[in-house]
């Protein structure tokens, strides 16, 4: 008997009338757990009625404790006739299990019906009382902390990550169950929504299980999905990242200068530089005398495979360094390979965590759904699953990465077709991060830093991360002598061995490693990356149209399809990425989502220019037939069109790269310097290619062929694009490259749209067009909206795409406004040596990437107009300009699809596709992840007496502190209505549907005690109407972490323990928790 | 078998739910089938929905006041082109509508909240910052001079309400607005007519406006509850303010209140022992000694001190004569409806014609108040000081062009 739950039913406020008599209510409640049920007396004829229950007793069980929700139900008592409901609350108790969490749900709960909506609130309060002590869960996992975020929690600090969990369950939809047939639709959803809240609460506690078996005290990036698989039935999945936390208690006197700034923390321990080893140091002098500290990286970097092959004409790297790297690789690898699956759903890390990232890897599979019909052996989704994921971690090997990091999984379903997608960034971590085994070993290893070193250890692989302490940041590795500002950017793989051509050069930063010329990841820039300007979003968007068909023949035209798709779009990303004259793209999300006759695939990423990568080159447009005068002179103006976009996309940005005193790139308009191919057409192979790239020699303006009318609209849709308007920035991170002085005034939002195409013989282009135009409204309507709140940057703004039915596409988006201050931003721009006064915090979190980079203080000479540039002290070091071109290797997607088809011919028809191959990289580290937050802004939340929550999608909160958290968020709703144009037509129903949903996130965070739900999204928004039947149903599940926020100006008054631990210790006490 | 949509298909009469109606009605035509649409090539788009919610209400005061003015969604687009603000940030009509359909759906689900102001304030669905809550009710329960002046005094019955599309068209205000006030008036009023306690502050504490504003509903109360004809022609030319004025004035010394103030209906009603005591003022104009008596002291008073002397001492019998009759008759629920056209035909329009000041006015009234003190047998001091200081101050507000 391991817990006592109690519960206690206070009153209810609000209302609505049952009894038209009286225009009255008799309300009672109906308390149930589990088996249990209690209720309370009839409190007759209020609206307001006060019950004030004693404390109803339920025992039961841990498990079910963390299965089950508390279900509430409010009826209206009637004498003659069956009491009619009012509505119903569910509350999760998990918060309650663990003792860092909350303590007790007290408050005012919204009352939910699926037809009504909300119908007045009750007032709840709820008791856990455990008996057991710690260590004798093993059916339950109590204890077991969830995080949504993606970054370690603020008030913790990651003593080891342990790494990949998942989990699935499966179950029969109640919609579908031979019972729905007799039942009302309301009863059939409060089925779908009590089993889709007790499967989460199962999932929770076997995902909770995995982790105790790992040693882990919590999940970190929890994210949980449903797939509605229809008839075959109800699928909860989860992936989310095993660590153990510790709660940061700060003693260390360390911290307290900290508390001001964490930057200067990182200043005052440098953690890389001068003290590492001897073959490195070597590298100091003779080039980079201003930048003394920096140390060479042997890596190099990748492209997207798929789209670019490139020359790897460069210098190559020191051979001592490939020597290193190989070394590093084996350990690493010993170490994560013990894990089935080396991935981590974080996307921003402990500094130092991340060493190189490689590039995206994703992969998608297709797949026939068939009924579950052993929902207690769900092996086939797991099957599933599994080929994905060894799938992606074969990619990551063959960028010479042995972990994947900013992992996600994701699917779409059409009738019985389902495309599962997985995707993340190949990286190399850092093996003092990696370790395995204990604190003892660690400190043992440091010092002698043998190559066995790693190999030692548990047998489970798990990273031990050690966050930068002073003693242990003079130790780091190898690989940590690379300058934090860029070291992610060299590329992970052995550059005379590379899984695919690339074009690689110096790097422009510290100009001993190579790096790519073009980098795309999932996951969060670094915080210490050196960018240069701001970031942006950058959509790529396309449709496919599609032949209606049926089972097998489906699922095979949809794996034809999918490969010319990503191949497409991430055309496009290039494209438009050069068009801003930016380097790399941090948070790719790539999604493809089916319908019945299209496809419709979604590509958003923010687009930066970092410092270390080459500058971009121009994009040349190239006539195939130059016959033509009139053609001739349409060809240069589109060309005109292209240079103009890119200057003023680069005064926009602000995007003023330090030149290279050798070759001038200051031209707005780049020189060519060296050409390659954008080859659209598509039997090229690479070696034409190739060939085509030795002919063009040494420049790098990107050319587009135009050799067909397509290719004339698609470069001419790269100028759609609406610009921002003034005021506005946008990115879909956490972390707007450039900029850092938030105010505190926030705004989030969800929207939500629907489109319908009318005709019925639509081609490829004008559907294209079609939905680039409705994305680019839709940004414009945001803009429009939310202009009181310039100069503000839009974060997260990441678009969800579905095709509900035929002919309907539906865009959905959840992201959050913030302002930030707009004089010191340029004033920080314009003169980093400047002195700063009240929010120099800003200031100096953006010098510290310089910071870092260099020791020696002539660094800090740099001219101050360039923001960030690291490299202008650099001797005139030629960098080889290498041709690159690009390719597509469709032959490898075929020879995966045909063995694998041939593996898995088994229950489930499967086709599998090809997956594909993306690079870039990055790293995150925690200055961010611990820093930002005070790093943002100053001013005022304004208070008020009624307990206002915020929400934001991001892991932090302006001028704001976490300074608990409460626990996770996770909630399902189904909405339905039966009169449809008496609420208001689709968009009345589905507003006021997504207004109850903020409501009761924001009563239930209320009621654990907290002011902010932090990581907040929408996971799944499934809207359908019969406009004809005047009905309409929709289904949402968000989630997010309940926490309590402090502001930043009264966070100064609070003893430091509460929150200078926060910042600090992760950077400064890094002693791991044996 | 069953598809995705099922639960569209089989649906049934929802079984012994008791059915109550849905809380939101949207009165105005958002037909989403008649949405936006566009061409795009050859391919057609409309959308068929279209929503954005923040976590923060977002509202815009602009759209409010159009939506209060009861301009439809395609009114309030094309008003808010004309304003310019598609160049000022550079968007397009398309967006504009979308943003003021998003509007007008908050604000009608905002509305019936707005009905009941407290329920405002602890309402869950909207997050909405408590001075932005401020500014949704005090602009809601904003009315308008021209339609004001069309309902003061009349009785807040459906009959009134059924006669607003005369009201809309002669004021030009939009039939939706004019029932959007007159639905105000009407909800203030039944809400606060039987409550204890002073008017004004009743208002206040029920439906949180500003003190200017409830100080406006008390008037607004105050006369519909007495129906003081205010509509005649004579009256056209009197304000609303100078009612509000000569309302408070009444309030604060002619009802049960200004007496004892823990009485039901205090504010609303009339005193009616003082309407009684008014009776024994006639002394002043049926006693011809002290008429005269009275005259000769006001004319001591006032000479060489107003102007118009001649003809006030000419007119006097007939002015005096007026003024206490509008106090006798306050008894008669019919004369106290006519208290303002007496005022005026008896005391202003007179002195108008004979051109005074409204200082002459001022001095005038103030010798007439004085100097019955004086007057030998005249023993209604206190019934005299109450009835004249109102009458005093409601006809110098009312008395201009």
């Amino acid at each position: 008997m391991p817990g006592k739950l109690k519960v206690k039913i206070c009153a209810g406020r609000h209302l609505p009338v049952m009894d038209r008599a009286s225009d009255l209510t008799d309300a009672f409640v109906e308390v149930k757990f589990s088996n249990t049920t209690f209720k309370t007396e009839v409190y007759p004829k209020s609206l307001n009625p006060q019950w004030n229950s004693e404390w109803f007793k339920f025992e039961v069980d841990d498990e079910d404790l963390q299965d089950e929700p508390l279900q509430i139900t409010v009826l209206d008592h009637d004498t003659y006739s069956a009491n009619d409901a009012i509505g119903k609350v569910y509350i999760d108790i998990d918060p309650l299990l663990c003792s860092e969490a909350a303590t007790v749900i007290c408050g005012w709960f919204p009352i939910y019906d699926t037809i009504h909506g909300i119908r007045g609130e009750i007032n709840v309060s709820v008791k856990v009382d455990l008996f057991n002590d710690l260590n004798r869960f093993r059916q339950s996992s109590c204890g077991v902390k969830f995080f949504c975020s993606t970054s370690i929690p603020k008030c913790y600090k990651a003593v080891v990550v342990h790494g990949f969990v998942e989990e699935l369950v499966v179950n029969e939809d109640p919609e579908y169950q031979w019972i729905d047939r007799i039942r009302t639709p309301r009863a059939s959803n409060e089925a779908r929504q009590r089993l889709i809240s007790l499967m989460s609460g199962e999932l929770q506690r076997k995902i909770g299980l995995k982790v105790l078996e790992m040693g882990g005290n919590a999940v970190v990036g929890y994210l949980q999905c449903f797939d509605l698989e229809g008839e075959s039935g109800l699928v909860v999945r989860a992936i989310g990242t095993a660590c153990t936390l510790d709660k940061i208690s700060n003693t260390s006197a360390a911290q307290l200068p900290a508390c001001n700034s964490p930057s200067k923390e990182i200043k005052e321990s440098p953690p890389v530089h001068p003290t590492s080893h001897g073959c490195r140091s070597t590298h100091n002098s003779p080039i980079h005398t201003a930048s003394g500290s920096r140390l060479t990286q042997s890596f190099s970097v990748s492209v997207p495979t798929l789209i670019y092959t490139g020359m790897g004409s460069g210098g190559s790297a020191g051979k001592d360094g490939g020597h290193l790297k190989t070394l590093l690789r084996q350990q690493t690898q010993s170490a994560l390979e013990q894990r089935e699956f080396p991935f981590f759903t974080l996307t921003s890390f402990p500094l130092g965590f991340l060493i190189h990232a490689g590039g995206v890897v994703s992969a998608r599979s297709v797949k026939l759904l068939d009924r579950i019909h052993n929902p207690d052996e769900p092996e086939t989704r797991d099957a599933w699953w599994e080929e994905i994921r060894q799938e992606i971690k074969s990619h990551a090997k063959a960028l010479g990465c042995h972990a994947v990091v900013g992992y996600s999984e994701s699917t779409s379903i059409c009738e019985e077709v389902c495309i599962l997608s997985a995707s993340g960034t190949a990286a190399v971590l850092n093996p003092k991060f990696l370790q395995d085994g204990c604190l003892d070993c660690y400190s043992e290893n440091r010092l002698s830093r043998q190559p066995t070193f790693f190999s030692t250890g548990s047998e489970k692989g798990e990273f031990d991360f050690f966050l930068q302490s002073k003693d242990s940041s003079s130790m780091l590795g190898l690989e940590d002598t690379s300058p934090p500002s860029c070291g992610f950017c060299h590329i992970p793989y052995d550059e005379l061995n590379m899984p695919f051509p690339a074009h690689l050069t110096y790097c422009c930063n510290c100009r001993r490693q190579k790096v790519p010329d073009v980098l795309f990841t999932t996951i969060d820039l670094p915080i210490e990356a050196a960018v240069t300007g701001k970031g942006c979003l950058i959509q790529a968007r396309l449709c496919r149209l599609k032949k209606k068909a049926q089972g097998e023949a489906n699922a095979t035209a949809i794996s034809n399809l999918l490969p010319f798709m990503e191949y497409e779009l991430h055309t496009q990303l290039m494209n438009k990425l050069k068009l801003r004259g930016m380097n790399a793209l941090f948070g790719l999300r790539i999604q493809i989502s089916v319908g019945e006759n299209m496809l419709v695939g979604l590509a958003s990423a923010t687009g930066v220019y970092l410092t270390a990568l080459p500058a971009p080159g121009g994009i040349q447009i190239a006539g195939k037939t130059p016959s033509d005068i009139a053609y001739e002179q349409h060809i240069s103006n589109i060309q005109k069109k292209i240079n103009d976009t890119i200057s003023r996309n680069k005064e926009l940005y602000e995007i003023h790269p330090l030149e290279i005193s050798e070759e001038v790139i200051g031209s707005p308009i780049p020189e060519p310097r060296q050409r390659s191919r954008l080859l659209r057409s598509h039997s090229e192979s690479s070696d034409e290619v190739s060939e085509l790239d030795l002919s063009h020699g040494k420049k790098d303006a990107f050319v587009l062929e135009i050799d067909d009318a397509d290719a004339v609209e698609d470069i001419l849709s790269l100028l759609t694009d609406a610009p921002l308007p003034t005021g506005f920035y946008s990115c879909n991170t956490e972390n707007m490259p450039g900029i850092h002085n938030w105010t505190s005034s926030i705004q989030m939002f969800t929207t939500v749209r629907v489109f319908r195409l009318n005709n019925v013989n639509v081609t490829n282009q004008g559907l294209n067009k079609c939905f680039n135009d409705l994305c680019e409204n839709l940004l414009k309507s945001l803009y429009f909206k939310l202009r009181s709140m310039i100069p503000c940057c839009i974060c997260h703004l990441n678009f969800t795409v579905a095709v509900p039915e035929d002919e309907l596409i539906q865009v959905a988006a959840t992201a959050v406004a913030m302002t930030f201050d707009k004089d010191q931003s340029q004033e920080i721009l314009k003169s980093n040596t400047a002195p700063m006064k009240a929010i120099s915090e800003n200031e100096e979190q953006l010098q510290f990437p310089m910071e870092l980079s260099s020791d020696s203080p002539s660094v800090q000479t740099f001219p101050p107009s360039k923001g960030t540039g690291l490299l202008e002290n650099a001797s005139p070091q030629t960098i080889q300009g290498t041709s690159r071109a690009t390719s597509v290797d469709y032959s490898s997607f075929a020879d995966r699809c045909n063995s694998w088809i041939e593996l898995i011919k088994l229950k489930a028809q499967t086709i599998r596709r090809g997956s594909i191959k993306t690079t870039p990289s990055l790293d995150k580290a925690s200055p961010l992840a611990e820093g930002h937050l005070r790093l943002r802004s100053t001013p005022s939340c304004t208070d008020s007496t009624v307990t206002v929550v915020k929400m934001t999608p991001l892991s932090f909160i302006p001028g704001a502190k976490i300074i608990k958290y409460l626990g996770i968020i996770n909630m399902f709703f189904i909405r339905e209505t039966t009169s449809l144009r008496e609420e208001g037509g689709v968009s009345g129903f589905l507003h006021t549907f997504i207004a109850e949903v903020f409501a009761m996130v924001r009563a239930h965070v209320a009621a654990l005690g907290g002011n902010a739900v932090i990581s907040y999204i929408m996971k799944e928004c499934v809207f359908m109407e019969n406009s004809n039947k005047n009905q309409a149903q929709c289904l949402i599940n968000v989630s997010g972490d309940a926490v309590i926020l402090i502001r930043e100006s009264e966070q100064e008054g609070v003893p430091i323990q509460t929150h200078g631990s926060t910042n600090q210790t992760p950077q400064s006490g890094g002693a791991p928790v044996s | 078998m069953y598809t995705r949509t099922a639960f569209l298909n089989k649906r049934k009469c929802v079984g012994k739910e008791f059915d109550v109606k849905p809380e939101i009605f949207f009165l105005l035509p958002f037909d989403s089938k008649s949405g936006r649409s566009w061409d795009s090539n050859e391919v057609k788009m409309s959308v068929e929905l279209d929503v954005f919610v923040g976590n923060t209400t977002i509202m815009d005061e602009e759209v409010y006041q159009l939506w209060l003015d009861g301009y439809t969604v395609n009114d309030a687009v094309s008003i808010r082109m004309k304003s310019g603000i598609l160049e000022q940030f550079g968007t397009t009509e398309d967006v504009l509508e979308s943003d003021t359909m998003d509007h007008y759906r908050t604000f009608q689900m905002t509305e019936r909240l707005l009905h009941h102001p407290s329920k405002l304030v602890n309402q869950v669905l909207f997050q909405i910052p408590p001075h932005r809550q401020a500014m949704l009710i005090e602009r809601y329960y904003a009315f308008d001079e021209a339609f004001v002046r069309e309902v003061l005094g009349k009785k807040l019955s459906k009959g009134t309400k059924k006669d607003l599309d005369d009201v809309s068209a002669k004021t030009g205000i939009t039939l939706k607005s004019c029932r959007r006030q007159f639905d105000n008036f009407k909800r203030v009023f039944k809400v606060v007519e039987e409550m204890k306690g002073p008017l004004v502050e009743n208002v206040q504490c029920n439906f949180l406006l500003s003190d200017k504003l409830a100080r406006d509903y008390a008037a607004i109360v105050f006369f519909a509850n007495s129906r003081f004809e205010t509509g005649k022609k004579k009256l056209q030319y009197l304000t609303f303010e100078d009612f509000a004025f000569c309302a408070c004035q009444l309030i604060q010394n002619w009802t049960v209140g200004a007496v004892d103030n823990m009485v039901e209906d205090m504010d609303v009603d009339l005193d009616k022992e003082f309407l009684q005591d008014l009776k024994d003022l006639k002394i002043l104009i049926t006693d011809k000694d002290m008429l005269d008596q009275h005259k000769s002291l006001v004319c001591t008073g006032l000479r060489g001190k107003i102007q118009v002397f001649n003809e006030m001492e000419g007119n006097f019998k007939n002015l005096s004569r007026g003024l206490i009759n509008i106090a006798a008759k306050l008894t008669n629920t019919k004369d106290v409806r006519d208290f303002f056209i007496d005022l005026v035909e008896k005391v202003i329009e007179p002195c108008k014609a004979d051109r005074w000041l409204i200082s002459d006015v001022r001095a005038f009234l103030t010798q007439y108040t004085n100097s019955a003190r004086a007057l030998d047998g005249f023993k209604h001091q206190a019934v005299w000081e109450r009835y004249m200081c109102v009458i005093k101050s409601c006809i110098l507000k009312m008395y201009h062009d």
